[in-house]
């Protein structure tokens, strides 16, 4: 399925784009979707260790299943305040 | 109330919007831009939100100071977009029948927010060199969120 992943802050900036296309299987977890990611947008590998994820404007770990209705975004830490 | 806004915040509105027969007490904490953060100066600061999930993480913060503190009314305004030394980033303001709680919730809502509302920070430097802050420790220049740990808030 595709999955749209939408980036920010430092993500955005180092990938160059607001948003990235993947292709992940059907039932795919954040981490499929994280080495999807990676293998798109190679610049973000020196950032894995830290780059959340978020599903339906939460936070989401690795073991969350993903839908392609899902809304899906991946950033670095925050750091507002 | 909970507000995202590109505009300068307008504290003694939001500070008045809380006020309330009920309360004896309004606490309001504002985060500002800090030119020093050890040797390095700041010449500007930019703040980028993701601004549907931090309104929805602001509104869950809303609701969870009322459940852990006795509360009366809350504001939160935090700014995105280009800011000036000595702007005002974020804005927190409570009322409480009784100032204990009104000083303890407005701490609680700052520090959450600064742990968990997708909101972020790229200082610009006046030697020309700009880089995004992450509350990690030991990767970056000392962070402007490393002072609330330290106790020597002085923040954003």
């Amino acid at each position: 399925m595709k999955l749209s992943v939408l980036l920010f802050a430092a993500a955005r900036e180092a990938a160059g784009v607001e948003s990235v296309e993947l292709e992940v299987e059907e039932s795919a977890t954040i981490a499929h979707a994280r080495i999807a990611l990676l293998r798109t947008v190679p610049k973000l590998a020196m950032r894995t260790g830290t780059l959340l994820w978020a599903v339906n404007n939460e936070f989401a770990g690795d073991d969350r299943v993903l839908h392609s209705t899902d809304a899906v975004a991946c950033f670095p830490p925050v750091s507002g305040g | 109330m909970i507000e995202l806004t590109e505009q300068p915040i307008d504290f003694s509105a939001l500070t008045e919007s809380v006020r309330s027969h009920q309360a004896g007490a309004v606490v309001l904490f504002l985060g500002t831009v800090r030119e020093f953060t050890g040797a390095a100066q700041t010449e500007w600061l930019e703040y980028e939100a993701f601004p549907e999930m931090a309104t929805a993480a602001l509104e869950r913060l809303e609701a969870d100071v009322c459940q852990k503190f006795t509360v009366v009314s809350v504001a939160i305004s935090h700014r995105y977009g280009r800011l000036e030394l000595g702007d005002i980033a974020v804005a927190v303001a409570v009322s409480s029948p009784h100032r204990a709680q009104a000083f303890e919730a407005g701490r609680w809502l700052i520090d959450k927010l600064k742990e968990c509302v997708p909101i972020w920070k790229k200082e610009h430097y006046t030697d020309g060199a700009a880089e995004w802050l992450h509350p990690e420790p030991g990767t970056d220049r000392p962070s402007e969120s490393d002072s609330a740990t330290t106790g020597k808030d002085q923040s954003p």
